[in-house]
């Protein structure tokens, strides 16, 4: 009797456990083939993207009209981003795959160039079409690539997870066919050489990595911890540590980590090993009460960059977080606002202590500037801007442009309705080189149901 | 003898100024706080300041505690046309104008702000309490600055990355993987949105493993903000490891930059 109930119990409990195995297994499948899915879609994607590049620079080429190549360039430049919104969706990070991503991106920058231009008073030049030419050679070879990745997917089904669980574990080596089509396709985009494209497409890289404007004779590992003591105002109770910067970097630097037992400091800093100048520090301590308000803490702050030989430093930001208050300064040479020369000081408003400074773009972008007196009056500049704009101020500025110029202009802000606008008008040529809309403060939603 | 008579003279007009003069702040400190409020703070002062220029029709936003664009150029349209210097600073001065000129009732107005809704400022009864200051001083301001170009939500699952990558890590060390975030924004192999960057297959272990949905906390918040305002620590990184648990031989082929904690940072 009582084995008897215990077979028919064991018996619905095996069913039960069994079917629940089943059902899980099922829902492991169904997620598996959904990521996978996603997968699918974004290399698909991504081919029929580089089939309409390819089919777009070749109509280009034939296009001889301002009225049609613009338009055309444009979805040159759209489908650029498309197809870089698609590598992006692919497990791909872990896989050496910058090249093609370059190449995308290089055919974005010229395109959106050229299309933007007045092509009917500057038609593309007899090198810009020999650009495009070889973008669209180039381009070709890589939709031949990703065609062939894609016929081997499609005949032997190979999947996208497979790619994902190679990379995650460190076998890329191993024989997976997605894996090797796309190195084939990486090595053909790595085949062009960018300065054969002429000087248009180096301009929208970044420039100077190396503060080679910075000046001074190189400094010790000893010089290095005395500066950093000095600007973070460390005393002799500190432990420190001194370490110089890895191979890869493109400049030499001394990272200068601190920690003061008795006050609970710690504070990181590099210094470049040329000049032994302060590239950035943070002073990592809480601060949970506030003693001055944001005005005096930005006094600090002027003072701070005084005392350590910054000159003509103008302020133009000033925000509060918490209890900290962040400023943005930049050089104002005879009034006129270097933007590019900014540095930022992080201010604690409990005493006033300066726990934060980030001088790299002012390093690598400070020197002597021979400015060129404005041709526009501003009086000229004023009439540039659109005319619903109310202008409330108005000053000559340095600013980098699309194209990564330095050009003078007229900055102008001004409101539209209750929005704030800072309007750039250059200051020679008249063109509106940049409008930016300032973001109102933002709502709390901590409080939001 | 009428030598002296005027030096006494001069002296007694000194002190009758410095004692009005005293007076004066005395007045103007039981409004405001004795602060100088500039452009980018926060606070009961702000809130206090906003409500006083809407009294006064010169602020039409959104009493918020936030002084942003609209509050700066409504304080400078009250100092134009009041006669003072026009520098968009609410000094002694402008602040004990203001007070003169318009009627707060610090009560009511939060009282809005705490039910959501835009206080209007129609100061139902002129008194002032400065006891109220300090019970009603842990509300928040109901808005707050974020870095330019960035949503507080944007932060938020930055914040979220952050913790999920690196809460063992020093606040530098935590300061450098949101940098690297911001650094893989402005170039052209990775996407070039916040989330885009962050969800990217493969490129965060944190976010394969689900560690990004632990709840972040504060110091993470602030790394991010350091990030953002321009604070790198590493020195360009695009990519990031921990040499005891990576696996994969490219990462270490990478030019290496830098240590920070755990983690060592590349290109």
């Amino acid at each position: 009797m009582l084995r008897g109930i215990l077979i028919v119990f064991l018996a619905i409990a095996a069913t039960g456990v069994g079917y629940w195995g089943y059902q899980e297994h099922k829902e492991k499948n169904a997620i598996l083939l959904n990521a996978e899915n996603n997968y699918q879609r974004a290399f698909h994607d991504l081919s029929y993207q580089m089939d309409l590049l390819h089919d777009k620079i070749g109509t280009t080429l034939a296009m001889n009209s301002r009225q049609s190549l613009s338009p055309a360039l444009t979805e040159v430049w759209r489908i650029t981003s498309q197809a870089h919104g698609d590598v992006g969706q692919l497990p791909l990070t872990l896989l050496p795959f910058n090249k093609t991503e370059d190449f995308l991106a290089n055919v974005g920058n010229f395109s959106y160039k050229t299309a933007i231009r007045d092509l009917d008073k500057k038609p593309l030049t007899k090198n810009e079409y020999e650009s495009l030419r070889k973008l669209y050679t180039k381009s070709g070879d890589i939709q031949n690539e990703l065609r062939k990745v894609q016929y081997l997917v499609l005949k032997n089904n190979l999947r996208w997870m497979d790619v994902e669980l190679a990379l995650a574990s460190g076998k890329e080596s191993t024989d997976n066919k997605i894996i090797d089509g796309f190195k084939t396709v990486e090595k053909t985009a790595s085949g062009y050489d960018e300065k054969d494209l002429g000087p248009t497409f180096s301009n929208l890289q970044i420039k100077d990595e190396n503060f080679k404007n910075v000046k001074g004779k190189k400094i010790s590992e000893n010089e290095a911890a005395a500066i950093a003591k000095k600007y973070m105002k460390f005393d002799g109770n500190s432990k420190l540590k001194v370490t110089e910067n890895g191979k890869g970097s493109d400049y030499g630097f001394y990272s200068v980590s601190l920690k003061n037992k008795r006050s609970g400091e710690e504070g990181s800093m590099d210094i470049t090993k040329k000049g032994g100048y302060p590239i950035w520090f943070i002073n990592s301590r809480e601060v949970t009460k506030e003693n001055i308000s944001l005005n005096e803490a930005g006094t600090k702050a002027a003072a701070f960059l005084s005392e350590n030989g910054f000159k003509n430093m103008d302020m133009f930001e000033s925000n509060q977080y918490d209890h900290i208050g962040v400023f943005n300064f930049v050089t104002a040479q005879n009034q006129i606002r270097i933007y590019p020369e900014s540095l930022k000081i992080k201010v604690a408003m409990d005493n006033g202590n300066i726990i934060g400074f980030s001088a790299e773009d002012y390093l690598k972008s400070h020197h002597e500037r021979k400015l060129p007196s404005p041709v526009l009056s501003k009086v000229d500049a004023r009439k540039k801007v659109n005319p619903h704009l109310k202008i409330m101020e108005e000053r000559l500025s340095v600013i980098l442009n699309d194209l990564n110029q330095e050009v003078l202009c007229y900055e102008l802000l001004g409101t539209l309705g209750e929005d704030t606008y800072r309007i750039f008008i250059n200051a020679q040529t008249g063109i509106e080189e940049d409008v930016e809309k300032y973001k109102n403060a933002e709502s709390v939603y901590q409080d939001v149901l | 003898m009428e030598k002296r008579k005027t030096q006494l003279k001069q002296l007694l007009i000194f002190c009758l100024c410095i004692l009005f003069s005293w007076n004066f702040q005395l007045n103007t400190a039981e409004a405001f706080s004795g602060q100088v409020i500039q452009k980018g703070a926060i606070g009961d002062d702000v809130i206090e300041l906003q409500s006083r220029l809407q009294y006064l029709g010169y602020f039409k936003g959104k009493v918020n505690g936030v002084f942003g664009w609209s509050t700066y150029w409504a304080l400078r349209n009250f100092q134009s046309a009041f006669g003072m210097p026009i520098d968009g600073l609410a000094g002694g001065s402008t602040k004990a104008k203001l007070v003169q000129a318009s009627k707060y009732n610090e009560q009511t107005v939060k009282r809005a702000i705490n039910h959501g809704a835009n206080p209007s400022n129609n100061a139902g009864n002129g008194t002032r309490r400065t006891a109220a200051r300090q019970t009603n001083s842990n509300l928040k301001p109901t808005e707050a600055n974020t870095p330019k170009g960035f949503s507080q939500n944007d932060i938020q699952l930055m914040a979220n990355a952050v913790y999920g990558e690196s809460r063992g890590e020093p606040f530098t060390g935590q300061v450098a993987v949101a940098a690297v975030i911001v650094n893989r924004l402005s170039s052209s192999n990775f996407p070039n949105s916040v989330s885009g960057v962050i969800f990217q297959p493969g490129a965060f272990t944190a976010v394969a493993d689900g560690q990004i949905w632990l709840t972040p906390n504060e110091k993470a918040k602030k790394a991010v903000i350091d990030a953002l305002n321009g604070w790198d620590p590493t020195g360009n990184a695009l990519y990031y490891f921990n040499p005891e648990t990576a696996t994969s031989p490219w990462i270490w082929g990478r030019p290496q930059i830098k240590r920070i904690g755990k983690h060592i940072f590349c290109k």
